[in-house]
């Protein structure tokens, strides 16, 4: 790398154990979050080599995906999900790790807790065995998804092998016009880059869009950089950073939150840093977003109507067909007015504070449409504990939504929490894959947490610009 | 740790685009403390849906190496779907693109996942479907697949294509064996250190 570094080959350097014999580094991990559905299977095979946790204070754990949102009493009704539960909680217990077990009041979505307790911070590498592990990149970090058998590696050695990805600066200048969310803006990237387009890249997204936008925002947009392919995706630290991160329980406090300060705006990209690729977007262009079809990329403007087949270049044509066929939904039509079963804001994409702050405002005075099963799920229990505080918890309930404990819940459908049948689900979450909400036809809709809202509200897919007060007003 | 040069075994054809994790194992089946049992539920809502879904079809029963499309793997990072597919018996995959931590799970569990241009995925599955009984071989020495009298040329990444090929796709030997140059590193990051200037 030649020219002024990015903050990714920054990171990446200052990590850098060694050059393996296959090429790839071996590196140094600051922070390795765990929870019960992809580590059993590692502590065992730690157990098989008689290896202990090199570094257990960088190791966090907590539960999430398996954990039910309605009755949480031990034993779980789910026998499967309870022997999970009982699985991380003798592996942490044995291997001296710090779970974020149910009772614990700082429990939740992995990567809403590892912000909200500011174990996540800028410089650091950061992994967990979810893909979603690029929200905390965020901050500045080097955040992504691991297997089973990398946690294994990483738990023993505190690193792991990997080849140097490229980096991508994607760049959304201008400003967001009301009812246009950071859900959007992902949604929108996703759909111009495509899903496979991020293979090998890491994404820096850069530009007035996102130094505008709070942490919470930025989660979002970083969250979804695996559902454009790339495995990372992070935003440079700045303020906006530092000040989230001041006096959260992980952060360093005093004179050492000053230096740590100063450390994490030095790690920023210059403004003469190269890349491998620069891609610029409008912000003028983004309107709220909504898939139709299958893959997170399959997404249109509520303004536009669904694409027809002749608009997709032939090798794609047979994925489109399919994808019509089984969210049934026809070439050509808006899905203004498509009608929806179930509504759920919650997951790690959009299940903090401030999505439900934005759902609240919108459903507050009004009530669920008969026949919708609507469902808020806070990302954690500080964030549940939040909400209550502000009065959002009464109303989402006077307005007929379900108010839930912290978990994972219909994103992935691995708790009780499942669609049924065909349903067709207006959600928060990131993924629209067959059978991902837990029914092998349901459907998935995906949106921001106030397209959500309006969608519950009028028992089908909305504009929620219509709802919303005139700008200025 | 065994060296993986080549796979040989007849061929099951899925060339589908975009093939995610969850399709491959939906997560109901990740409520597991083990990988036990994975390779019964391998696509198994596909399956229910597809009446001639290619993994019930008895013609390809005994099939190891998979013909996939493009960006085969994508989402979830569970390595529950490559081990729910080497289970049912595939050790080898042929497709146009993968995700890259699929394609890291792979290569953690001695599975090559090879790239091929689209025309020969075709081509492969042609053979294939023609004739189930035909022998695919997927080297990863000389980057080749043969099938019969065809033969076209494959890629898979340097690293991957070492670690097989020596032995070391267990990468955690590797790691440990360098555990003062870890804690040399462990030690001088600055949020290990105080944050010291």
């Amino acid at each position: 790398m030649t020219g002024t570094k990015n903050l990714f080959n920054k990171v990446w350097e200052l990590h850098e154990v060694d050059t393996l014999p296959s090429g790839q580094s071996q590196l140094f991990i600051g922070l390795h979050l765990i929870h019960e559905v992809t580590s059993p299977q590692a502590f065992a095979m730690l157990r098989e080599r008689g290896l202990k946790v090199m570094y257990p204070e960088r190791t966090m754990a907590t539960v999430d995906h398996i954990v039910p949102t309605d009755n949480q009493a031990r034993p779980f009704v789910d026998l499967l999900a309870e022997q999970m539960m009982s699985e991380i909680e003798k592996n942490c217990r044995e291997f001296g790790v710090t779970l974020l077990d149910i009772n614990d009041d700082r429990q939740g979505i992995v990567h809403i807790v590892g912000p909200e307790q500011g174990l996540t911070q800028p410089g650091l590498t950061i992994v967990c065995g979810d893909s979603h592990t690029s929200t905390h990149g965020a901050f500045g970090a080097i955040a992504f998804g691991i297997g089973t058998s990398q946690v294994a590696g990483v738990l023993a050695t505190q690193t792991l092998a990997l080849g140097r990805p490229k980096v991508r600066r994607v760049e959304v200048n201008g400003e967001l016009a009301p009812g246009v969310y950071a859900k959007d803006v992902t949604l929108h990237i996703i759909r111009k880059l495509g899903v496979k387009g991020g293979i090998g890249y890491a994404y820096e997204y850069a530009g007035t869009v996102f130094d505008n936008m709070t942490m919470e925002e930025r989660m979002t947009v970083c969250n979804m950089s695996i559902e454009g392919g790339a495995r990372c995706g992070y935003i440079n630290p700045d303020q906006t950073t530092i000040d989230y991160l001041r006096d959260r329980p992980f952060s360093p406090k005093g004179e050492e939150f000053d230096r740590a300060a100063e450390w994490w705006l030095s790690l920023a990209s210059g403004p003469d840093a190269e890349y491998d690729d620069v891609v610029v977007f409008d912000a003028a262009e983004i309107e709220p977003t909504v898939t139709w079809g299958i893959t997170p990329g399959q997404s249109i403007g509520i303004g536009e109507n669904i694409p027809t087949l002749d608009q997709f270049p032939k090798e794609d044509q047979a994925g489109i067909n399919e994808a019509y066929k089984y969210m049934h939904l026809d070439a050509g039509q808006s899905l203004q007015g498509v009608n929806i079963d179930v509504a759920f804001i919650g997951s790690c994409t959009n299940g903090r504070i401030s999505d439900l702050r934005e759902a609240a405002q919108l459903v507050k005075g009004h009530h669920v449409a008969e026949n919708v099963k609507a469902l808020v799920v806070p990302g954690s229990q500080q964030v549940r504990k939040q909400a209550i505080e502000e009065g959002l918890d009464k109303i989402f309930i006077e307005a007929g939504f379900e108010w839930r404990e912290a978990g994972c819940s219909m994103c992935l459908a691995m708790n009780p929490d499942k669609l049924q049948g065909d349903q067709m689900c207006a959600s928060s979450s990131n993924r629209n894959f067959k059978g991902r909400q837990g029914s092998p036809t349901g459907r998935t809709l995906l949106m921001s947490p106030a397209m959500v809202a309006a969608a519950a509200i009028n028992g089908h897919v909305t504009d929620v610009r219509q709802m919303l007060e005139p700008a200025g007003v | 740790m065994s060296e993986i040069k080549q796979v040989t075994g007849t061929g099951i054809p899925l060339l589908l685009d975009d093939i995610d994790t969850d399709r491959i194992i939906p997560a109901r089946f990740l409520r597991c403390v083990t990988f036990d049992g994975l390779g019964d539920h391998a696509f198994e809502d596909d399956r229910q849906q597809d009446p001639n879904h290619p993994f019930d079809n008895p013609a390809y029963q005994n099939a190891s190496v998979l013909i996939g499309g493009r960006n085969f793997g994508c989402g979830s990072s569970r390595e529950h779907a490559p081990q729910s597919l080497i289970r049912w018996g595939i050790r080898a995959i042929i497709a146009s693109s993968y995700a890259e931590i699929f394609f890291g799970n792979c290569t953690a569990l001695g599975t090559p996942a090879v790239t091929a241009a689209p025309a020969d995925l075709e081509k492969l599955a042609a053979l294939v479907e023609e004739d189930p009984t035909r022998e695919i071989n997927v080297d990863v020495q000389t980057k080749k697949v043969t099938c019969g009298d065809f033969t076209c040329d494959v890629d898979i990444l340097d690293s991957a294509r070492e670690a097989l090929l020596s032995g070391q796709w267990d990468f955690l030997n590797l790691l440990l064996q360098n555990e003062e140059k870890i804690r040399k590193t462990g030690g001088e990051v600055p949020y290990l250190n105080n944050f010291a200037v």
